[in-house]
């Protein structure tokens, strides 16, 4: 095991691999079902009538324009919101909660160092200090961090900070894994590095669901299109079939870039 | 004039001798206070974090008392604790008016409600950006409070400064449950009314250059810490 790693040498993953994510305590989460999910604050709708299932073996994107609800969405799922109508139902009987994590546009890091933000949720699963120190070293490796352990998080460039973001994920060793516009403004360089552990965290089997306005990251990294337009759910389909060719005029638009409202 | 350079010249002897009798009273009023204000953070921020998280009946009407309570006159916090203490009063029994004790209740009275009330308002500031987050990584709102009061430390910092000030500054309230009792009870504020009212200027006016220093230092390292709270 190397001491010092630098960015650019991801580290392998071994380790990630075999530690069981998310089923750590028995059941499954997934499939993941909405039923009639409605969001209407204040009386104006926002999310229409959407139901879908989520199954663990694909990574899903949501794609549409801006406005059309893709991360109210999200946060339905996550239940930081709750639906006004309808129902949505994780699988098993256990804390559906714990095995999830999101990554938000943009991220809120905490006002300590880059290993203490790691550390942070880990102490809110109550985990004792071995297996902290363990978790926080290994997702340090796997974002690339490892070199910036003691800096201040709010002092690291916009793409360290979303790296960070997703190792804070990492450590709680999700089953579902929620992003929303993980590079909405991120230069390309940090977009690829980003998209480097989005499939990092596919590849250990969590079950990623992101939001992306951008066609090119949803042709990259999807295996299953959700397409939402106007608060509906148009479509759900597998990606190749998506992107060629669209079920509905609205995602035929899209996918030719055509600007949508 | 000449008496207002003598007296000065009198206050700068006094300081740079180190006149035991200043120092006396500049300690009990930095005992005081300090103990006063500690007691109130002890109170303060818990109450205002957990006003700031927790919704329940009443809320408005105890936030709407802190904010108007960070305005009390010392004075009637002074005769309000006075009748607590005195020997008629509830409290009587312990024989704490005209103690030190009884001067850090007094002021504890004070500066508890700015404390909260700045504490509330700091932390309801800080879960409207960290809420999502913070849910999302499976906190509780009990476990918020001991986050949010760390992630706001440096503006909290401010509201302790502010109470400290207001602490430190303030005579109605000691003079009253305090009694200006020499080497006993004796602060700067209550010294120098009293110095002042019998003419003995340069007293006065050497503590009276303690306490600016202070209250201008004080002012300096909240303006401080206010930046360290940006970066």
């Amino acid at each position: 095991m190397p001491s010092l790693i630098s960015p650019a040498t991801w580290p392998a993953l071994e380790s990630a691999h075999s530690v069981p994510r998310g089923t750590s305590r028995g059941a499954s989460i997934l499939p993941l079902r909405l039923e009639g999910v409605s969001y209407a604050p204040n009386g104006r709708t926002l999310l229409h009538e959407i139901s879908l299932t989520l199954v663990s073996d694909a990574a899903t994107v949501v794609l549409g324009p801006n406005g059309a609800g893709k991360s109210l969405l999200l946060r339905l799922c996550h239940g930081l919101i709750p639906p006004s109508t309808g129902r949505i139902l994780w699988a098993g009987a256990g804390n559906a909660a714990k095995e999830q994590a999101m990554v938000f546009q943009r991220p809120v890091l905490l006002r300590r160092s880059v290993a203490g933000n790691l550390a942070y949720p880990l102490r809110l699963l109550g985990l004792g200090r071995e297996e902290r120190e363990r978790r926080v070293a290994e997702a340090l490796a796997m974002a690339g961090l490892t070199p910036l352990a003691d800096r201040y998080a709010r002092s690291l460039s916009g793409g360290e900070q979303q790296r960070l973001a997703l190792a804070r994920a990492w450590v709680r060793r999700p089953e579902v894994l929620f992003l929303d516009e993980p590079t909405a403004n991120l230069d390309p360089a940090a977009t690829r590095q980003v998209e480097a552990i989005v499939k990092r965290f596919r590849d250990a089997g969590t079950k990623v669901v992101m939001t992306t306005h951008d066609l090119g990251q949803a042709r990259r990294l999807a295996e299953e299109v959700l397409f939402l337009h106007r608060g509906r759910l148009l479509e759900q389909a597998p990606a190749e079939c998506f992107f060629a060719g669209p079920a509905t005029a609205e995602a035929r638009a899209f996918v030719r870039g055509e600007l949508l409202w | 004039m000449s008496e207002i350079a003598e007296a000065l010249g009198h206050a700068g002897r006094l300081l740079a001798a180190f006149d035991s009798g200043v120092w006396e009273i500049v300690l009990l009023s930095l005992e005081v206070s300090c103990l006063a204000v500690a007691l109130a953070v002890l109170c303060g921020f818990p109450l205002g974090a957990a006003l700031a998280l927790y919704a329940f009946p009443g809320r408005r009407t105890v936030v709407i008392l802190a904010n108007a309570l960070m305005g009390l006159p010392p004075v009637v916090v002074g005769l309000t604790v006075y009748l607590v203490l005195s020997r008629s009063g509830p409290l009587g029994d312990l024989g704490l008016l005209f103690t030190p004790a009884a001067m850090v209740i007094a002021q504890w009275v004070l500066v508890t409600p700015i404390i909260t009330a700045l504490t509330r308002q700091v932390i309801e500031d800080l879960w409207e950006e960290y809420e999502d987050e913070l849910r999302s990584l499976g906190s509780t709102r009990g476990q918020a409070i001991g986050t949010l009061l760390w992630e706001g430390r440096y503006r909290l910092m401010t509201a302790v400064l502010a109470g400290f000030g207001r602490a430190i500054a303030e005579v109605g309230a000691v003079l009253i449950v305090g009694g200006n009792i020499a080497h006993a009870t004796r602060v700067m504020t209550t010294a120098i009314a009293l110095e002042t009212a019998k003419g003995e200027l340069g007293l006065a006016l050497g503590l009276g250059a303690v306490l600016l220093t202070l209250a201008l230092s004080i002012n300096a390292v909240a303006y401080l810490t206010r930046d360290l709270a940006r970066a």
